[in-house]
């Protein structure tokens, strides 16, 4: 029977939640590193026993480790394991995020919109998202704050900026949302390796055909309220974006406000917010088996980050949105004022997809049903940043 | 042990004690001069997992919430081919980092 993995990354440190296909029964492991924020994990869909993970502190930065054991031990690429007190050189490089601002192969080290309208530097933060390749266990790539993509071939023992993007000639219009500037979605298409969707706050959604060497930005439709031009080719306060690997061409998104589709990878987008009592929110996931199923957990507005009245709620639509279904069945009915992040739900790939989102008051809920019941697997966590699930035959 | 070679006691945070696998204090071996910077360019080399975690990566430049203290002196805004003591380049009193009191969740 196959099992599942789930993979939580919180304010404190990672978890690993297991079970097998029924679903039910869960064991816990972690916290793994603890005391650490950990923004993101997820498993290479070629070798599930790799996991990788993006640790960050305010006090040391960035750091990043991986697993082989599908998350049992772990290690910082690059670090000889087998005798670590030891003299070592050359230094650790899994760690260093450096954009690329050579003459060879980089672009210049430009400036972004400050939340002033100044003009300012960019900075290496941390590490939002990681995005194992679809071919190869060694194969990276990391989305960062302040805005940029990152790739590593040697399993993230060292790192190299695809600096197409940071060098969009839009850049100087980017500016950072409420989180940062941050990079926190990356789909690889599964049917074209040449095509990667990344999306950026506060800049938009943009795309590369030719590997990564040339972006350009995907947000025709989308309309942001606080931006004077409705037509603007960025600014746009992207939130999430999902696909359904069966259906690369069509991408669901959260943004700030709104919910959207398109069905031309990007190239136009349309509103599919229907009747839902919000469009605010963070998440936003497609079924595994029925590409026209969607998933967004809405909340309140932009300025209370909690769900409606209360009551904590998916909402589902079967028809590709518009017309949308709540959910309620085990999720709490009063007195929940949590909120769910943008990386904080995922869906498995059993027969009966399960459905998991993870939230700020420390809980992970699962539905092994597609959304008709849920039930809590963990109350008590720290607040969850994100959530990955691995199937595993 | 050549007289050039110094053995200075350092102590590091909870967390980057548990990165490198160490417990409490520690010895390395600092060639002259014993500077800040001699000190952390030996611990990097020993403890290669803690690179880019005291001082960024390429800039060397120290993190801000990370301080270094030495014979109850805040050094952290001094240039990093600052002398150390005697008493921190002898051994007799250990060379701190340490993070920030600074709150946070």
């Amino acid at each position: 029977m196959s099992k599942v993995r789930v993979l939580v990354g919180t304010r404190k440190g990672a978890f690993i939640l297991s079970s097998d296909g029924k679903r039910d029964n869960w064991d816990v492991s972690g916290p793994f590193f603890a005391g650490w924020e950990i923004y993101h994990m997820k498993g290479s869909p070629v070798n599930p026993e790799r996991v990788y993970v993006s640790q960050t502190s305010g006090w040391f930065g960035q750091l990043f480790q991986a697993s082989d054991d599908g998350g049992k031990t772990w290690y910082q690429p690059g670090v000889k394991t087998e005798n670590a007190g030891a003299p070592q050189w050359p230094p650790v490089k899994s760690n260093r995020f450096v954009y690329d601002a050579s003459n060879e192969t980089g672009k210049p080290l430009t400036t972004h919109q400050w939340y002033d309208g100044t003009q300012h530097p960019w900075e290496f933060k941390r590490v939002w998202h990681v995005e194992p390749s679809l071919t190869d266990p060694n194969t990276v790539y990391a989305g960062v704050e302040d805005a940029a993509i990152f790739r590593s071939t040697d399993g993230g023992a060292n790192w190299s900026e695809m600096p197409g993007l940071r060098g969009h000639g839009t850049g100087p219009q980017w500016q950072p949302g409420a989180g940062g500037m941050c990079l926190h979605t990356i789909i690889l298409d599964p049917k074209n390796p040449d095509r990667i969707f990344i999306a950026i706050s506060a800049a938009g959604a943009f795309r590369t055909d030719d590997g990564g060497k040339t972006w350009k930005p995907i947000n025709k439709g989308l309309r942001s309220q606080f931006i004077p031009d409705q037509d603007a080719e960025v600014g746009h306060c992207v939130h999430h974006v999902a696909m359904n690997p069966d259906r690369p061409n069509t991408l669901f998104m959260q943004k700030h406000w709104d919910v959207m589709r398109s069905d031309d990878a990007g190239d136009n987008w349309t509103e599919i917010s229907g009747n839902l009592p919000t469009d605010f929110g963070f998440v936003i996931d497609v079924n595994s088996n029925e590409p026209e199923t969607v998933y967004v957990v809405p909340i309140k507005s932009d300025s209370e980050h909690f769900p409606l009245d209360g009551k904590l709620r998916v909402y589902r639509s079967k028809s590709g949105g518009n017309e949308w279904e709540e959910l309620a069945k085990g999720l709490p009915e009063k007195d929940c004022y949590v909120n769910v992040l943008r990386d904080a739900m995922a869906v498995d790939k059993l027969d009966k997809c399960g459905v998991y989102f993870g939230t700020t008051g420390g809980q992970v809920y699962v539905s092994p049903d597609g959304g008709d019941n849920w039930k809590a697997i963990v109350h008590d966590l720290p607040a969850v940043l994100s959530v990955e699930v691995q199937t595993i035959p | 042990m050549s007289d050039s070679v110094h053995t200075v006691r350092v102590q590091i945070p909870y967390h980057l004690r548990n990165l490198a696998r160490v417990e409490g204090e520690f010895a390395l071996e600092v060639s002259e001069p014993v500077t800040i910077r001699a000190v952390l360019d030996a611990l990097e080399a020993r403890y290669p997992m803690l690179c880019g975690t005291i001082r960024e990566h390429d800039t060397l430049k120290r993190r801000a919430f990370l301080r270094f203290f030495a014979c109850e002196e805040d050094l952290s805004h001094e240039s990093p081919d600052t002398l150390l003591p005697d008493a921190i380049a002898s051994g007799r009193e250990p060379f701190l980092i340490i993070g920030a009191i600074a709150g946070g969740c």
